[in-house]
């Protein structure tokens, strides 16, 4: 196992962690980003971007990251393209273990951003791909003609069920509350759809399989009575999380796992710094985890200074 | 060594018939989880020339493909040794995760 030792080591490569790492490597620190996949973390997926100033035709998601990875590289910042398996933070120098090596840091910033929340259900990871799928415009075409179920009710439900009800013969929107808490503009657009059915306050329970999805289970929240839903595909679209587990127990969290940090970016541990999307904030937006990044790296420099 | 574009047409040749084993990527060029693992699938290819070659597959411009290994989200690998298809790996969500797979598979 290599070890090596840096000032400032990045645990992701989405905005937040490279904007932290040019402004780190920019201010002449040695500056490594720990990234399991590839740069650009969730809005990779987003498709264009149109809200993020300085691109006044939108700017692709994917294309944005690799730029944000070049822009930190340009001024000697590094990644390595491992996943951290294990952080000891309480440490001086701190401690990050990944896959394949073990790094040393002064300060680590913590950038691992937010997924999409699960089910929660037996049987939902094994069938990821064999009818279970998460993102609408990604998967939709393969579903077409056939009928599917959309778990949720917020604007990324409504949305997934909009987009899937243009392709498939059939959508049913199960929600666990009895009415959407989607924006009001989505509701029209819904009945107007002509193939969408909503079921409200229920939850589903089970899902049926052979080697593929074939169905549903819900209960009724009111009644409790379970109902079988027919269907090719199930998209779950029940918000997101923070992707926080590897420091549970070591930095504090608000009551959804969210590090706690302020606008400084500061956690409860010295030294370690929390970016992006997992920190508690308010709007979480690729454009809030760059200012995060740039920040982050004034904090960092202040804390080596105490060291 | 890149990463092949294999077709129906050269499937049967590139990739069933190869010698050394063979990761196929079906992928879409409109999905964003197919971009995001692009980079991987190209330093897969980098990495390991010699030891395995590394394909991609449009599924939209070839749908008996798609259909025959049954992929139903995008992106997939499968790895083909000796022209037979492995457990697909659908998504991946860390290089980590590819390599453990490729390891479960004797690579």
């Amino acid at each position: 196992m290599s070890q090596k030792t840096v000032d400032v080591l990045i645990i992701g490569g989405g905005p937040g962690g490279y904007s932290a790492a040019l402004y780190c490597a920019r201010a002449g620190m040695k500056t490594l980003v720990v990234e399991k996949l590839s740069a650009g973390g969730q809005m990779v997926l987003a498709g264009t971007l149109d809200n993020y100033p300085g691109f006044d035709e939108g700017i692709d998601g994917f294309e944005l990251g690799e730029r944000m990875k070049k822009g930190a590289e340009r001024f000697g910042a590094e990644t390595v393209f491992e996943e951290a398996v294990s952080v000891d933070l309480s440490a001086n120098p701190k401690r990050v273990t990944t896959n394949r090596g073990e790094y040393l840091a002064r300060a680590v910033v913590i950038a691992t951003g937010a997924t999409h929340r699960e089910l929660g259900l037996p049987e939902e990871r094994r069938l990821v791909g064999r009818g279970v799928a998460y993102c609408a415009t990604c998967d939709g075409a393969r579903y077409k003609g056939r009928r599917v179920v959309v778990v949720g009710g917020g604007n990324s439900a409504v949305t997934d069920a909009l987009t899937l009800s243009k392709i498939c013969e059939h959508v049913t929107l199960v929600h666990r509350r009895d009415a959407l808490s989607a924006t009001q503009v989505y509701h029209a657009q819904i009945e107007k759809a002509g193939n969408i059915t909503f079921i409200g306050a229920s939850d589903v329970i089970a899902i049926e399989h052979d080697r593929k999805v074939t169905g549903v289970v819900i209960r009724s929240k009111e009644t409790g009575e379970t109902a079988r839903i027919p269907c090719d595909g199930l998209f779950i679209a029940i918000g997101r999380r923070p992707v926080t587990e590897l420091f549970a127990g070591q930095v504090e969290m608000d009551e959804n796992g969210y590090i706690v940090a302020g606008e400084t970016t500061e956690t409860s541990v010295p030294g370690v710094f929390a970016v992006g999307d997992v920190r508690t904030k308010l709007a979480r937006q690729v454009i809030t985890a760059a200012a995060d990044g740039a920040v982050a790296a004034k904090s960092v420099e202040s804390y080596l200074r105490t060291l | 060594m890149a990463v092949l574009t294999v077709s129906e047409e050269n499937f049967e040749k590139d990739v069933l018939q190869s010698e050394k084993p063979v990761v196929v990527d079906f992928w879409a060029p409109w999905c964003g989880y197919c971009k995001r693992l692009m980079p991987v699938v190209e330093a897969l290819a980098e990495d390991n020339a010699g030891r395995f070659l590394v394909a991609k597959v449009d599924v939209d411009e070839n749908s008996a493909l798609e259909e025959r290994y049954e992929i139903m989200t995008i992106p997939t690998l499968i790895l083909f040794q000796g022209g037979k298809a492995g457990q697909p790996l659908v998504n991946p969500a860390s290089r980590a995760e590819i390599d453990d797979w490729l390891r479960d598979q004797g690579l």
